[in-house]
């Protein structure tokens, strides 16, 4: 393995009493990355970041982290791991700083290393106004941070975060978000999610996560690349209904349209192409040409939201069908 | 090391920032003093030659704070730690299972002997009052402790491997209880044996708690109760290092 490799998961697999949660799954992140495990609620996320924390085994497949493996190198794998687990779980009867600094300690920090590195992150997660305060006096938004703090409290090379951001407002939401964007390069991070903007925000590559098996794994520009070249065009238009109709249908490149009345005096048409062509500088020229109006002319860009949606979907209707 | 002892630490707090702690605490010192009182009735009515550790144990109040206590110190130390997920981000931590029952046990019996301490209060009280030096005789008052450290002990493992059992403390409370109980009914099943002899009589023998603590408080410190309870001490610790354990092997 060389050096760059931070995990290597082959053919991970757990099961529950019979049910595969996870089913033979492969995957590597390299050092440095951001990594988003996008699923439904249930695809398997959760117990696959529990297995990568050493949290619990897996079934069968092996799972190395910095080219130790979870199961045999239990304790060295912890000593490089930040984790967060789902819904933040905190000592709710402490104060901010002592909890940071009793994490600290556990993770075999000394003395005075642990009260450096809690000044550290305490700054980095803006956690200095609240250190003397009840953790569970926090807000929702201080609290998440406390758990971020306390991942990031022993320098960790790889920081495994379950559902960072849920239950929060969007201005919270934004802070966090930018925490973690603010890990590169020095630290790889893995996030779990089934927030979509979470991931095309913060995330260099995504894993689409779907009944246990990775459905789609690539950078979100490239997902939505895939997704575009089928991608629509909207225009919106004034111009007599009947004139547009016929105009459209004579036009070669165009596979099929959609209108429908927006307000004023425009019609707002959907317009699908055939494949890999860009309709926008034909409208544009058409409507030019005519003397029309043009409001709008853009291209529906795929969202993540669609990807995601068409890979899960597909799934469901294979097992229907 | 350090790890066990920033558990410790963090085990005694959670009994003080809570107000749990603080119950148990006033319960213990309201039946300490009633026990007191008690006692003081004892030694105003007749004179007597006993010591004063052995006339409290008398009372009986002894065993209302051992088997009440127990569940409510322990019932904490797995279970909440499951239901509330810190025991997810406790055990991602590199620090040994091992490590964490035996801080977790430390940091329990550490509280349970704090409870004991205004009995001290009590011994000094009654020792200043009576003007007799021979009242506080530190033979059996250490005697006395070391029963009830090494009861205490036992109570307390019990409890964690009940704690480590499930996610629900008042589930582990009952656990404790019933299991504290059948442990300290069983010394009256011994008594009925007292006058038998044959193998019945000699097994229940070890396991009559009433009477091996009268000897403590007695000062008598016969090894064989303390092999007794060292050992049970060292197997429910052992079961409850299996229990948290067990989640690697599912």
């Amino acid at each position: 393995m060389d050096n760059g490799t931070m995990i290597e998961v082959e053919h991970l697999t757990k099961r529950y009493t019979g049910r595969a949660a996870v089913a033979d799954v492969s995957f590597t992140v390299r050092r440095g990355e951001i990594v988003g495990l996008l699923g439904p609620n249930g695809a398997g996320k959760s117990t696959i970041l529990r297995i990568l924390s050493c949290f619990m085994p897996a079934t069968s497949g092996t799972v190395r982290v910095g080219g130790l493996d979870v199961f045999t190198q239990a304790d060295d794998v912890r000593r490089r791991l930040g984790y967060m687990p789902e819904n933040n779980p905190l000592h709710r009867d402490m104060r901010v700083r002592e909890y940071l600094k009793f994490r600290a300690r556990l993770k075999g920090l000394s003395r005075a290393a642990s009260r450096d590195r809690v000044d550290v992150v305490m700054q980095q997660c803006g956690l200095d106004d609240v250190h003397r305060r009840i953790i569970g006096h926090l807000s929702k938004g201080y609290q998440q941070r406390v758990g971020l703090a306390d991942a990031l409290v022993n320098e960790p090379e790889l920081i495994i975060l379950d559902e960072p951001t849920i239950g929060l407002d969007p201005n919270q939401i934004r802070s966090v978000r930018q925490l973690i964007k603010d890990l590169r390069p020095k630290h790889t991070v893995l996030i779990s999610t089934h927030i979509l903007p979470e991931v095309e925000m913060t995330c260099n590559r995504v894993l689409i996560l779907d009944h246990g098996t990775i459905r789609a794994a690539d950078t979100p520009e490239n997902l939505q690349k895939i997704m575009s070249e089928t991608g629509q065009v909207i225009a919106e238009i004034a111009a007599p209904w009947a004139d547009l109709k016929n105009c459209w249908d004579q036009l070669p490149e165009v596979q099929s349209f959609d209108l429908a009345a927006a307000e004023g005096d425009y019609i707002r048409c959907a317009l699908t192409a055939r494949a890999g062509v860009d309709l926008r500088p034909q409208v544009f020229a058409m409507v030019r040409d005519r003397g029309w109006a043009l409001r709008e002319l853009s291209r529906s860009r795929h969202s993540l939201e669609d990807i995601f949606v068409r890979v899960t979907r597909a799934d469901r209707e294979e097992e229907e069908s | 090391m350090q790890a066990y002892l920033t558990l410790v630490r963090r085990e005694m707090g959670s009994h003080f920032l809570s107000w749990s702690g603080y119950v148990v605490l006033s319960a213990v010192v309201l039946l300490l003093g009633l026990s007191f009182t008690n006692l003081l009735q004892v030694l105003n009515s007749e004179a007597t030659d006993r010591p004063v550790t052995e006339m409290f144990y008398g009372t009986m109040y002894f065993w209302l704070i051992l088997l009440l206590a127990a569940p409510v110190i322990t019932m904490r130390t797995f279970a909440r730690e499951k239901s509330s997920g810190t025991f997810e981000t406790l055990m991602t931590t590199p620090v040994r299972d091992a490590v964490v029952v035996l801080a977790k046990f430390t940091g329990a019996l550490l509280f349970y002997i704090i409870l004991w301490l205004p009995l001290l209060a009590c011994v000094f009280i009654v020792r200043h009052f009576s003007n007799d030096p021979a009242v506080l005789d530190p033979g059996t008052l250490g005697s006395t402790y070391l029963g009830i450290i090494l009861l205490g002990g036992l109570y307390m493992s019990l409890g964690c491997f009940a704690s480590a059992l499930t996610r629900s403390q008042i589930v582990a409370a009952m656990i404790t209880f019933a299991g504290g109980i059948s442990l300290f009914l069983l010394s009256f099943i011994s008594m009925s044996f007292t006058k038998q002899t044959g193998w019945k009589a000699q097994l229940f023998a070890h396991v009559g708690l009433i009477e091996q603590m009268q000897d403590f408080a007695r000062g008598v410190v016969d090894t064989r109760p303390v092999v007794f309870y060292l050992s049970l001490t060292f197997f429910f610790l052992f079961l409850t290092h299996k229990v948290v354990e067990s989640r690697r092997w599912k």
